[in-house]
């Protein structure tokens, strides 16, 4: 069968040579030609390694003397993420069934898939940008931008369950001469319950975290006092910042997981 | 409840036990009262909040139309975004692999590994990419070396953990019959290990760069290269056009993304 | 030749699995281990490879005593003795002749278990085997597009690809429909006079022993209580070696926990 029984090598994954070897030239060509022409300045790493070490000599011991303001920043924070967790759970409702193609009419869904498309694609740090420059500086920026943040990740995933949900019931519903809205109301929103309540605590999770970052372009909360921080050059009082932030958010992961596993 | 007489609970129905709707209405008592705390202590100016619209509009209004004509250098700073966001994945997979290997519990050669492993994974994930990238902004001074140094460190930690969960969840079995050859752990590992955590590695790599793509757009704002430093540079002179510019760029930037990753995906496992 | 001499296995403080048992196989024949789930047959197979570590007793392959071996030395001994799996556990995202040839993984450099480039000698062997078994035509196809019987094959090459001074089967045909069943043991009993090969297998289908076997061993939580022909088997010895509870056979040996 094998014409020299002693020599085996294993199937390549692209079997053509051609494409194969095209592949890996181009992929060579790539990493080579970027990493060549990465504008690395060595004289200016070793300027910044001191400055770096002057950073972290600055930094340490952390400083916790303005407590005050740390904890304000916070709860600054904390209200920023549930504001815009409820507030981006009712926009995600009414979105997430636009953007099921089992409910909605074709050119609903094509505007409901489209505004989530855009939510998702910003990064929060542009939106929070964008809202700084439109409504000011402060927490409603920020929580303006992460309600942008959570209709982006509910409505997508919201949208998916509504898509996945048995259709059997809502068939039965109809089948009783049951309207839109009871429709809804008893074969469709049961069934996504217990997924909206779950994304609504990751999300306040994931909000806690964004909040954090968004404050550094001026949207409000514990990233402002960090920005604060380190633009008056208080090292040491940006690293106790940054401690307590890591501390929480692994708080908030440990908590919001243990409520999600309680509830499913 | 369950002592209550029969005939009294035929006409009587309700979907939840009483504990269960106790439960309810606290969770939903609480929630409101939660609410109600956040609303009214948030230090909001709120003649700005009903401002709000009207500043959105005229913002809108002011960036169209979009204003094409500064595309070449917005299409280079794309180019560079995507080159932070590839070369960082390629580089952060690199070096995740081993840190994955020592933070599995059913892997790390002992307790000590597995805890520094533990360690590199959360400190790598709760520092966000931005605080990264001003540290790193910091070392290597303004331009892409930072950003690509930024969304590694904070790619290894993301890559790490979901690779490491991957090796946990190995079947055990190929293990087994290595071991019962006569086969060394290194090459238990290749022919046991890799094969089995091969999807799962394509899969996150994919994720991660479609993430990191996204987070490299932000990195100029900064000063750490890529399409953020147009949008930042657009901003501040109030050029609110070419920042409409910018945001339809990266949008179509992420879109690509998407799409390239989809496609791999499908391709690949 | 393999000889177990008091061989007992405990885990954590409950009561011994395997106690004080002996046992010697040799020459070609294949041996059939019987007996209930729980008895302790697997537990014996995995403590002749030290896959579970024996707590006392000896186990000796051909002069060389087992349970003294560090883990190094352990490695190099195992090569010795093939095994064979219930359910198979072969590597299925790899080609069938890398699962083959994982069997050689103890002798072959890193280098070359790395890029796929074996030994002459081991290819030809291999295709050899293949042949033997009728699965040379799968070499380049991946583990997992294979039928039971096939893969079961597959595990079979693998252990003769160590040339094994002994093979171990644990419930090698459980996994499998009666008539693949038949297949794979024929295709051991043959393989064992073919290659001169002690074979000692697990098995619960009796029939499927009492027809293929040489010697059949009934084991009783934990001890050996028929070793004898297959004609010897009768319906008294049946009753023995599957009746009781294992609370009462372990009550028997005084150190319930």
């Amino acid at each position: 069968m094998t014409p020299d029984k002693a020599i085996w090598r294993k199937p390549p994954f692209i079997r053509n040579p051609v494409l194969r070897y095209g592949l890996y030239a181009v992929l060579t060509i790539y990493i080579v030609a970027t990493l060549a022409t990465l504008p690395i300045d060595w004289d200016r790493v070793s300027d910044g390694m001191r400055r770096a070490q002057r950073i972290f000599s600055g930094a340490f011991p952390p400083n916790f003397d303005r407590s005050g303001l740390l904890i304000d920043g916070f709860l600054e924070s904390l209200k920023i993420a549930i504001l815009a967790t409820v507030g981006g759970i009712l926009l995600s409702v009414p979105l997430a069934f636009m953007a099921a193609r089992n409910i909605a009419i074709k050119p609903v869904y094509f505007l409901g898939r489209g505004i989530i498309i855009v939510a998702r694609s910003f990064h929060p740090v542009i939106v929070a940008i964008i809202f700084v420059k439109a409504v000011g500086f402060g927490p409603f920026a920020g929580a303006l931008t992460l309600v942008v943040y959570s209709v982006g990740f509910v409505a997508k995933l919201l949208a998916e369950r509504i898509e996945e949900i048995d259709f059997g019931q809502v068939e039965a519903m109809r089948s009783v001469g049951a309207g839109f809205l009871a429709t809804l109301a008893y074969a469709v929103v049961p069934q996504i319950m217990p997924r909206l309540v779950g994304l609504g605590i990751y999300q306040l999770d994931s909000n806690l975290r964004a909040s954090a970052v968004v404050g550094i372009v001026g949207a409000g909360g514990i990233g402002a006092t960090l920005a604060n921080a380190f633009g008056r050059y208080d090292y040491d009082f940006a690293l106790a910042i940054t401690m307590v932030i890591v501390g929480v958010i692994l708080l908030s992961e440990a908590v919001s997981g243990f409520i999600r596993k309680r509830i499913a | 409840m369950g002592t209550q007489p029969l005939q009294q609970t035929l006409d009587h129905w309700s979907r939840f036990t009483l504990r269960q709707r106790l439960m309810r209405y606290g969770g939903l008592l609480f929630t409101v009262l939660v609410v109600a705390w956040a609303l009214s202590s948030i230090d909001v100016i709120w003649e700005w909040v009903w401002d709000a619209p009207t500043q959105m509009g005229d913002l809108f209004a002011r960036m169209m139309p979009p204003d094409p004509s500064n595309l070449p250098s917005i299409l280079e700073a794309i180019w560079q975004t995507v080159n932070i966001a590839t070369l960082a994945t390629m580089i952060a997979v690199v070096v995740s692999l081993p840190v994955a290997y020592i933070s599995a519990q059913n892997t790390t050669p002992n307790r000590v590994t597995l805890w520094i492993g533990r360690f590199i994974l959360v400190s790598s994930r709760s520092v966000n990419t931005i605080i990264w990238a001003l540290l790193f902004v910091a070392i290597f001074g303004p331009g892409i070396v930072a950003g690509i140094v930024a969304i590694m460190f904070r790619s290894i930690g993301f890559l790490g953990k979901l690779l490491g969960e991957a090796i946990e969840e190995i079947d055990q079995k190929p293990v087994e019959a290595l071991e019962a050859c006569g086969a060394s752990r290194f090459k238990i590992v290749l022919y046991a290990i890799v094969p089995q955590v091969m999807p799962a590695f394509f899969a996150v790599a994919i994720l991660r760069w479609d993430i990191n793509l996204r987070e490299s757009t932000v990195l100029g704002l900064v000063g750490a290269g890529g399409i953020g430093m147009i949008l930042q540079g657009a901003i501040d002179t109030f050029n609110w056009p070419e920042v409409s510019m910018v945001l339809l760029t990266i949008l179509a930037l992420v879109v690509f993304g998407e799409v390239v990753s989809s496609y791999m995906r499908k391709k690949i496992l | 030749m393999l000889k177990i001499s008091k061989l007992t296995k405990r885990y954590g403080a409950g009561d011994p699995v395997l106690k004080e048992l002996d046992l010697t196989v040799e020459g070609d024949q294949l041996t059939s281990v019987i007996g209930s789930s729980g008895a302790g047959k697997s537990t014996l197979l995995r403590c002749i490879n030290r896959l579970v570590e024996p707590t006392s007793g000896s186990v000796d392959l051909n002069g060389t005593e087992f349970t003294t071996l560090n883990r190094r030395e352990l490695r190099i001994a195992r090569r010795r003795i093939g095994m064979v799996f219930q359910s198979f556990n072969l590597i299925d995202r790899l080609t069938v002749m890398e699962n083959v040839q994982s069997g050689r993984l103890g002798y072959i450099s890193t280098w070359a278990a790395l890029s796929r480039r074996y030994p002459r000698e081991d290819i030809r062997h291999a295709y050899e085997l293949m042949e033997r078994v009728g699965i040379a035509h799968y070499a380049d196809r991946r583990a997992d597009e294979l039928s039971g019987g096939e893969r079961q094959r597959v595990g079979v090459v693998r252990a003769l690809m160590q040339r094994p001074e002994i093979l171990l089967a644990d419930e090698p045909t459980a996994s499998l429909d009666p008539k693949t069943s038949e297949q794979i043991m024929s295709l051991l009993r043959d393989l064992a006079s073919e290659l001169k090969l002690p074979v000692i297998i697990n098995i619960h289908n009796v029939t499927e022993a009492k027809e293929y076997s040489d010697r059949i061993v009934g084991m009783r939580y934990g001890r050996i209580i028929f070793d004898d022909l297959p004609g010897k088997l009768d319906k008294a010895e049946m009753d023995e070696i599957y009746a009781g509870v294992p609370a009462m056979d372990r009550a028997e040996v005084g150190a319930v926990a």
